[in-house]
């Protein structure tokens, strides 16, 4: 019964139907290495992870799990250090997002002149993002040194006081965040550059005409062709500053993010929790948290952009 | 390329804008330098020494001696180079079906993959780190390796890739001459994804070099990444800057290389991803 004839009914409504069901279990066999693995290590692990956050899971015994509800999520909510990680998340989340992609719209701006040389800036801007976590945290760490540290020696020749970088909250905050926005503005602007090398050339043409100068040019032909590479780049740097981890490990080395937690994040606070104190049920808690914080924000996003498209198309 | 404002040329205060940001990117990398290979006593004088000194070997002998970075940086090379080898495998061979070919499910499946992109990878380690104790593989590479072998973005990116630059006759004259499925992908598929494959490979390494999180969760100082082993030095087993800067010189400097060898193709693939993602 299966043959060329059904195929040639279909054939022309889908130019490509007729190379399809001749080896019907093909197209399976290049998917199956993809898919086993992103089914054992992708999919499985995140929908346990919510499953072990309703039980008591200890590090030392990992295979004995005794159901605990929502116990977790309620001991969570009554330890002063979790508000305390979240409010830095959302600080320090603060601190490097904006910096960050506001310097790389600027940058991309004065990228997308023609410049003598531009592969060379191209490629020094991304040096950062090359440099991994641990090292720019280590680097970064020895830069903000109290006595020693080269931004406080800096602030004495222009006859400001050293600033204790580490054990100031704002400070602390100020120093980690620097270390995200130096490691992903040169990598956000390339992303930028990207999507205006996508605006009409005539755009700017008629605005020219119009007598709009650059400033207004940017402002109003600009930034509305990149909307949706301004809403990926936020959505992406807010996923990321919610992960924050490795920053404030590593800026002085130890899980609680400085002696008073001033600069713990929500990553680390998980960390602490499961592979500090062993419990990792606690830990899987504090993870579906972070995931629900992304949900939310990211939707927060989307609902703020298409909100301002419809004002626009309102116009 | 430079159809857009770039036609316009860039005037002096951008050139000067452009040479500071690049200033301030390559200082700390530049003083890292400067830093390892100096005495802590240099570092410490009222005004620090700004140029490279002269003990660099001593350091990173010192290193070498009190942290284990030569093992470190062989394993960060077999995990690097496993999981760049299977994700530009994988990817290419999933990046293909989902470009090229019809099947039923097609549609649903490559969702899920775009849309795994968005979860954050915190959000599994948990179970992760279960399963590869259940498994015995706690410090053992292939704990780091197997897991960074899941590249949705290596799938979309390859998909993206072949959609355009894979024309459909091609596939279609080869199947009507007789040539199965494997035999395709091996004479036509891969010698058109090279150059993809190529960039894809490159990122895939960058990353998986400079993975933190999941290896520290999963490695310990017996057997350690460089990354792993770097967060050794900043915990406080060695207190010399200059020894810690001359390990931070070390794991970065591997990446570094690549990227001045090939930093055209890095940028040319960071800023196609995100004009096609």
């Amino acid at each position: 019964m299966p043959s060329a004839e059904p195929l040639a009914l279909t054939a022309p409504k889908a130019p490509e139907a007729p190379k399809a069901p001749k080896a019907p279990l093909s197209p399976y066999a290049f998917l199956a290495p993809f898919f086993t693995l992103f089914a054992a290590f992708g999919i499985f692990p995140l929908l346990y992870t919510a499953y072990v956050s309703l039980y008591r899971a200890e590090l030392q015994t990992p295979g004995e799990l005794e159901w605990r509800g929502l116990g977790n999520y309620t001991a969570l909510f009554t330890d002063p250090f979790f508000w305390t990680a979240l409010r830095n998340t959302f600080t320090i989340g603060v601190l490097s997002t904006v910096p960050q992609l506001l310097m790389a719209l600027g940058l991309a701006h004065l990228l997308n002149y023609r410049l003598r040389a531009r592969t060379f800036f191209r490629t020094a801007l991304l040096l950062p993002y090359a440099t991994s976590v641990a090292a720019a945290s280590l680097i970064f760490a020895q830069l903000f040194g109290h006595d020693f540290g080269l931004v406080n020696r800096l602030l004495d020749l222009v006859g400001i006081r050293p600033v204790d970088w580490q054990n100031g909250t704002a400070a602390s905050q100020i120093a980690v965040s620097s270390i995200v926005v130096w490691r992903w503005t040169g990598y956000n602007a390339l992303i930028y550059l990207a999507g205006m090398q996508t605006i009409p050339a005539e755009l700017y043409e008629a605005a020219e005409v119009d007598g709009a100068s650059r400033w207004r040019q940017f402002l109003h032909v600009t930034v509305p062709g990149l909307r949706p590479t301004i809403v990926f780049t936020s959505v992406v740097s807010t996923i990321g500053a919610t992960q924050l981890f490795g920053e404030p490990l590593l800026f002085e080395g130890s899980v609680s993010g400085g002696i008073s937690h001033q600069y713990q994040t929500l990553g680390l606070y998980m960390y602490e929790q499961g592979w500090g104190f062993l419990h990792l049920g606690r830990a899987a808690a504090i993870a579906w948290v972070m995931f629900l914080l992304i949900v939310v924000v990211v939707g927060a996003n989307a609902w703020a952009g298409r909100r301002r498209s419809l004002k626009e198309a309102g116009r | 390329m430079s159809a857009t404002a770039g036609g316009r040329r860039g005037g002096r205060i951008t050139y000067a804008v452009l040479i500071c940001a690049v200033l301030v990117s390559a200082f700390p990398l530049y003083w890292t330098l400067v830093a390892a290979s100096r005495s802590n006593a240099e570092l410490a004088r009222p005004l620090p020494a700004l140029l490279p000194g002269p003990r660099l070997p001593d350091n990173l002998r010192s290193v070498l001696d009190e942290a284990a970075i030569g093992k470190a940086l062989l394993n960060s090379l077999i995990v690097s180079g496993a999981i760049t080898v299977g994700t530009v495998l994988c990817s290419t061979l999933a990046g293909f079906a989902f470009a090229k070919l019809r099947f039923r499910g097609r549609g649903a499946l490559l969702g899920a993959v775009v849309a795994s992109m968005m979860i954050p990878p915190q959000l599994g380690v948990i179970p992760l780190f279960m399963l590869i104790v259940e498994l015995h593989w706690v410090n053992q590479l292939q704990a780091v390796i197997l897991p960074g072998l899941v590249s949705a973005f290596g799938v979309f990116f390859m998909r993206q890739f072949l959609v355009q630059s894979l024309p459909d006759e091609l596939i279609e004259a080869a199947r009507v001459d007789g040539a199965s499925y494997a035999r395709i992908f091996r004479s036509i598929v891969v010698p058109v994804a090279r150059p993809a494959m190529a960039v894809l490979g490159l990122l895939t390494f960058m990353t998986a070099w400079n993975d933190f999180f999941w290896p520290i969760v999963a490695l310990s100082s017996q057997e350690p990444t460089v990354q792993v082993a770097l967060r050794q030095l900043g915990g406080g087993y060695v207190h010399d800057q200059s020894v810690i800067m001359a390990g931070t010189l070390l794991g970065t400097l591997p990446v570094l290389l690549v990227f001045g060898l090939l930093g055209r193709q890095i940028v040319g693939g960071i800023m196609q991803g995100a004009v096609k993602g």
